[in-house]
């Protein structure tokens, strides 16, 4: 009996640390770059949300235009405003939530 | 040098003379020179030397002709000089042409120089009042030539002081460049004339006031999003999208073939989509001939069930009624120049569209309709030139020969062309001269190559064959002018000339067949002789519209012409005795009275024809019921007017289509008693087509040979 839990143990306690995509109205191409930026950014700040958020903004107000804002974090909760196509909200390393999107 | 100095000496005289004249020339120019400088701003004053001569006008008008040569004409040609080496004296060919016209002296000296120097002196100036005059030169003998322009310089002093800005500016150039001396002593306190003369002006525009004008464009949509990140949420985020990775992978299993599949299904859908109405072609075919049967439905119920009742009680009439009527938009105003019933699908005809007019000759049509849809035809070719006659290949039912009225045929191929013919012959090979009246299609050759006849007013009778790519053909008969009565000792009657109208070939024996002509002539020919006829018969006394082998005795057929008859002959009646005229002379003759356009047998019975008139009737005869008479006379044409140009018989129903020159094609069901077929006695097997043969022919026999022995027992 123990042995068969063992087994199913790592199973289903298994962690995922793949960027998922939870909510996003990007274009294809903006939505795979804005990840690739979240995921850079994180895995660069790992202790250190607040910069990683901060990397996150300014690198994708230089790539689409100013007036992004970035949440990085592990727990809360949001209502943003944000324009049409462009808001991203991403899982990854199993515990980090990202929120990016634009409104002026 | 004695030689040499003889000529100098002449020539000096000569040089003086030249020089005052080129004086008085200069004088001329200079005052010239500095009007012209001027010019342009100053109004001209002519200043005349003192010693000018006044001309009145007639002098003034005379002309001097001169003309410059490069040849010295007074130089000596026999110039002879003294050889002291062969001690006589020789002509010298080379003489000096030079003659110096005018020499003249450089009057400018460097005001630095000594003479400068010595001159100012003798002048009374000063070096310092001189600095403003860069150069100065003056020459006593020179005054008196300059006086013009020192004039003309006073002049200009007093306007140069108007603008003394300008003429300051310009000094430095215009001393340097003045092509004129001036004379430093007299005109030191002088302005020097610019001649760049030039002056500025300015202007301002008037601009235009600044206006602004604004506009907000509208603010990017916007959306709001609202969630809550925990670690709860996440996990279980990553969880079901984990389980749906799993799920996609063991789907994934084959993953190229469905892949494959897929893209392949995408494909095939993009690819019908393309092309949306072929896509809908065959639904929207179906729904159309649905609504035909609807709107045509009790038309349809007539044709499967009607039968004339009235038939019972009378044993020598029938009656042929009206079912669809076939028109196309585009053959309204053409006449039907043949129908052909197609051999495979028995709802399906084939008619050919062109004009008899010779006047009125245009394009053509060639139209295929089906019962199911008498509304619109299935499908139609558009051809340059009237189409006279068609035929359906009997084993190929898509392949359709044409022969046109400008003697071309042609071979339409249903299936693969919809938009021409895929063969069409041109004059190079073989076409006709004149109108291609029949088309009939022969069965395939030994190496299985499809062959078609025509034939035609030029008196040809031409075999097609279509090898692979191209159409060959080759002249089976030539109906040619010839003396009849000096051809035949036993009689045969040559035809005076051959304009072939109409052809038949015969049921059973290949060879065989038979030629109508425009004279009325029918004439027995064989495939084997080219210019011999078997037999020839007068038959009609004008053009034969057609020959038609019966379908089922082998040795009778019939005729119809122009001259309002239709006559049933007997092929070979007695061919070596030619000199009874039995094989002359019709079984029948039927007087329609008017033009028989077209006459056709039965395909079911022996004894059953149908002919029009193009007076719009269509008659129907049975000889085993009525042999004078016709079962039925019937006004099918619409109008008074239209005449009826072609008949046919369907294979299978029994109903016929009828052409009119109108472009319309009308089927009509035949009653029943004008399909009389033997009737199946009970308790016995329906008779196979070998018996039907021989019921058929002796029943036509039997008939014939009443006819036969009436004019033997006239006589």
């Amino acid at each position: 009996m123990e042995a068969t839990e063992e087994k199913k143990e790592p199973d289903t306690k298994r962690v995922h640390t793949y960027p998922l995509i939870r909510h996003s109205d990007m274009n294809d191409e903006m939505k795979t770059e804005a990840m690739e930026l979240c995921v850079t950014a994180c895995e660069k700040f790992a202790n250190n949300n607040e910069n990683a958020a901060k990397m996150i903004k300014d690198t994708m107000d230089k790539k689409f235009g100013a007036s992004w804002h970035a949440v990085v974090g592990e727990g809360y909760g949001f209502e943003i405003t944000h324009e049409v196509k462009n808001l991203l909200y991403m899982f990854f390393g199993g515990n980090v939530a990202i929120c990016v999107w634009k409104c002026s | 040098m004695p030689a040499k100095a003889v000529p100098k000496a002449k020539q000096v005289p000569e040089r003086q003379r030249r020089i005052t004249r080129g004086r008085d020339g200069d004088d001329m120019t200079e005052v010239g020179d500095g009007t012209d400088a001027d010019d342009w701003t100053q109004t001209k004053t002519l200043v005349k030397p003192e010693d000018q001569l006044d001309l009145n006008d007639l002098e003034l008008k005379e002309e001097f002709t001169r003309i410059l040569t490069a040849n010295n004409p007074h130089a000596p040609q026999n110039i002879v000089r003294y050889s002291f080496k062969e001690r006589q004296y020789k002509h010298t060919s080379s003489v000096d042409q030079l003659a110096v016209h005018f020499a003249l002296d450089g009057n400018m000296l460097h005001k630095d120089s000594d003479e400068a120097r010595r001159q100012r002196q003798k002048m009374g100036l000063s070096d310092a009042a001189d600095g403003d005059v860069p150069l100065a030169s003056a020459q006593p003998s020179e005054q008196a030539l300059n006086e013009g322009a020192e004039e003309k310089a006073a002049a200009e002093a007093a306007q140069g002081e108007d603008s003394g800005e300008k003429g300051e500016l310009g000094e430095g150039e215009a001393g340097a460049g003045t092509p004129l001396p001036k004379e430093g002593a007299a005109s030191g306190g002088k302005k020097l004339t610019n001649q760049f003369n030039y002056s500025e002006r300015a202007s301002q525009t008037y601009n235009n006031p600044y206006r602004d004008r604004t506009t907000a464009t509208e603010p990017p949509p916007r959306a709001s999003f609202s969630s809550n990140a925990t670690q709860w949420e996440i996990y279980d985020a990553y969880t079901e999208d984990f389980e749906k990775q799993e799920k996609t992978k063991e789907k994934k299993v084959v993953p190229g073939r469905k892949e494959e599949e897929k893209t392949r299904k995408k494909l095939a859908i993009t690819e019908t989509s393309g092309d949306d109405i072929s896509r809908v072609g065959t639904a929207a075919k179906i729904v159309e001939r649905m609504v035909n049967q609807n709107t045509f439905d009790d038309i349809a119920q007539d044709f499967k069930y009607y039968e004339d009742t009235s038939d019972e009680y009378r044993e020598m009439e029938g009656t042929i009624l009206p079912l669809w009527r076939f028109s196309y938009e585009k053959a309204k105003k053409l006449a039907v120049t043949s129908l052909c019933w197609n051999p495979t699908y028995k709802d399906l005809f084939a008619a050919s569209y062109g004009s008899y007019d010779f006047m009125k000759q245009g394009n053509g049509l060639i139209v295929f309709y089906t019962l199911k849809n008498p509304s619109f035809p299935e499908s139609a070719y558009e051809t340059d030139s009237g189409v006279m006659c068609l035929d359906i290949h009997p084993d190929h039912p898509y392949q359709v020969a044409a022969g046109f009225y400008d003697g071309s045929v042609a071979v339409f191929n249903t299936v693969e062309r919809k938009d021409g013919p895929v063969h069409r012959c041109t004059a190079k090979n073989g076409k006709h001269t004149d109108p291609v009246w029949q088309v009939r299609w022969q069965k395939d050759d030994a190496d299985n190559n499809m062959n078609f006849f025509s034939v035609s007013s030029d008196g040809r009778v031409v075999h097609w064959t279509i090898v692979k790519n191209e159409m060959i053909f080759q002249d089976v008969i030539q109906l040619t002018l010839s003396d009849g009565p000096a051809e035949g000792p036993d009689g045969i009657k040559v035809p005076t000339t051959g304009c072939g109208t109409a052809f038949d070939f015969h049921k059973q024996k290949d060879y065989l067949f038979l030629v109508g002509t425009e004279e009325g002539k029918v004439h027995v020919c064989s495939k084997a002789y080219t210019s011999h006829f078997i037999d020839t018969m007068d038959a009609h006394n004008m053009a034969v519209y057609k020959v038609a082998w019966n379908h089922y005795h082998p040795k009778i057929f019939c005729t119809c012409s122009a001259d309002w008859n239709v006559k049933i002959w007997e092929n070979g009646g007695k061919p070596t005795d030619n000199a009874e005229p039995t094989s002359k002379k019709p079984l029948f003759c039927f007087d329609l009275n008017n033009s028989v356009g077209d006459v056709a047998w039965a395909p079911y019975s022996s004894t059953v024809f149908a002919a029009v008139t193009a007076d719009g009737k269509v008659y129907v005869y049975d000889l085993n019921i009525n042999k004078y008479e016709p079962l039925c006379e019937q006004m099918v044409a619409q109008k008074k007017k239209t005449k009826l140009t072609h008949i046919e018989f369907n294979p299978t129903y029994p109903i016929i289509i009828v052409g009119d020159d109108r472009g319309n094609v009308t089927s009509l069901k035949l009653s029943p008693n004008l399909r009389k077929i033997p009737k199946e006695k009970k308790g016995q097997p329906a008779m196979d087509t070998a018996q039907r043969l021989e019921f058929e022919n002796t029943k036509l026999t039997k008939i014939l040979s009443m006819v036969r022995e009436q004019p033997d027992v006239t006589k």
